[in-house]
């Protein structure tokens, strides 16, 4: 049988990214129906996620599938020392799709090689994301009509943050520049500007964050410069309000940009500018909903044309 | 030539296993496993060899070795030439290359892998001098690897 899991982001072409956006859009119109009744969703989260889990749980009930499994990993075999295939094949028995969160990079690939059921990676460690990734995906192509040619700025921790560095990934098929800004030590590293070379994907880095050098985006991704990323912590005193987004900042911004953020946000973005249009963060959120929509029905094996002529369709 | 065959006898049936800088000698006789091997073993250590200073040559007298063992060679020393001998003759001669893939063979450097905390086999595609781990990404040089 097809392995229908996903890993991974990049294993995506540009065609089915397209097509998950398309899917998405559709549940955006109706996010509730039936189109999974009888159907079992486990989510495995062997690392507490509350908003990834809380997603995907809504997402799964939304489409009229029933949901099982746990949140804390302190009450699976896991703590007795079981090890992931056998909860895996455990689960599997109960459930037709599992999504999991686990703290060990590629768990989600170990666990779609041995799973008879598709997994769906809602984060493995430092490693890959990539639900997050689809909703940042649809929250752009969302607000700007398009997903080609953008001008894309990436601002804060650039070195660890999986989600810019997936979100390279995904937007290598679609010509876009991006732009990074972050502090020196969390600097976009060497392995992923070299990878932007390798896929023709245009870069430039800036040194200031100020109103005149993110005016030409169409896209503010900001991420969290996390405290603990610092060996010298007077070196992150030094430079965490560098890269606090400020009301004013937006002075010269296009009519177009959105503001997007993973969230938690803890000193990225000023709490005024929550009310601007250029706000995205929370209905980017809310995409996530329609985005995990599309990754559990696709990863069931059901197609677009499944969804547009969905009969189900709770109004 | 002449002065090879003087200082390791040929074999009837077996594997050679030549050009192994000397300083791997030990490393490639452990990870074949020839302690436990119960046929006749020469190893000439140190040898005279015109492209590389001094070399060492092991033959193996009576045993061949499965692809992946010998993958694991082509981790620790990229040059080594392999020849099958039948009925004293060299039926077939090659150099021992990386393999597209390594499953099995080197640990993943990364303590958070998956590898590294259940009970199963690493997957490592090979791209020049580098290896990277299938599961966490992580790549390691070739040249820093550490074996199973």
């Amino acid at each position: 049988m097809e392995n229908r899991s996903l890993v991974t982001i990049a294993e995506h072409s540009r065609e089915k990214l397209e097509h998950l956006i398309q899917m998405a859009s559709e549940f955006e119109k109706f996010p509730n129906r039936k189109l999974l009744d009888g159907r079992v969703v486990a989510t495995l989260f062997f690392e507490p996620s509350t908003r990834t889990r809380l997603s995907f749980e809504t997402a799964a009930s939304r489409l009229g599938a029933r949901v099982i499994g746990f949140a804390d990993p302190k009450v699976t075999s896991g703590t007795k020392g079981e090890t992931l295939k056998d909860t895996i094949m455990m689960v599997s028995n109960y459930a037709d799709i599992i999504v999991m969160r686990h703290y060990l990079e590629g768990a989600a690939r170990y666990a779609s090689e041995v799973s008879p059921v598709p997994i769906i990676n809602a984060g493995d460690g430092a490693n890959q994301h990539p639900s997050q990734t689809m909703l940042d995906l649809y929250s752009i192509w969302k607000t700007q009509g398009t997903l080609d040619n953008l001008q894309i700025y990436l601002v804060g921790d650039l070195k660890y943050g999986r989600t810019v560095h997936s979100l390279l990934t995904a937007m290598r098929h679609f010509h876009p520049t991006f732009h990074f800004i972050a502090p020196q030590e969390l600097a976009m590293p060497e392995t992923w500007k070299q990878y932007c070379r390798d896929n023709n994907i245009d870069f430039v880095e800036h040194q200031d964050f100020n109103e005149d050098t993110i005016a030409g985006a169409d896209i503010l991704y900001m991420t969290r410069v996390q405290k603990e990323r610092f060996a010298d912590i007077s070196e992150y005193e030094r430079v965490k309000d560098r890269y606090l987004l400020k009301l004013d900042m937006l002075a010269k911004a296009k009519e177009n940009m959105k503001i997007l953020h993973p969230l938690p946000r803890v000193n990225e973005i000023e709490y005024s500018i929550d009310d601007e249009p250029h706000a995205y963060y929370f209905e980017q959120a809310r995409n996530g909903l329609f985005a995990r929509e599309a990754l559990i029905c696709d990863a069931l094996g059901i197609t677009l044309d499944d969804i547009r002529n969905d009969k189900t369709i709770i109004l | 030539m002449k002065q090879k065959e003087l200082l390791v006898a040929a074999i009837e049936n077996g594997t050679v296993i030549d050009h192994i800088p000397s300083d791997k000698v030990f490393q490639v006789m452990s990870l074949l496993n020839l302690d436990n091997v119960r046929s006749a073993v020469t190893i000439g250590y140190n040898l005279k060899s015109r492209a590389m200073g001094t070399k060492s040559i092991i033959k193996i007298a009576d045993k061949f070795f499965t692809d992946s063992e010998l993958a694991q060679l082509a981790v620790i020393c990229q040059n080594l030439t392999l020849c099958i001998i039948r009925d004293y003759e060299i039926v077939e001669k090659r150099r021992i290359a990386l393999p597209e893939e390594l499953v099995g063979i080197i640990r993943c450097p990364n303590s958070k892998c998956i590898t590294n905390n259940e009970p199963m086999r690493t997957r490592f595609r090979v791209t020049g001098q580098k290896l990277t781990c299938q599961y966490c990404n992580n790549d390691v040089e070739l040249d820093k690897v550490k074996l199973l």
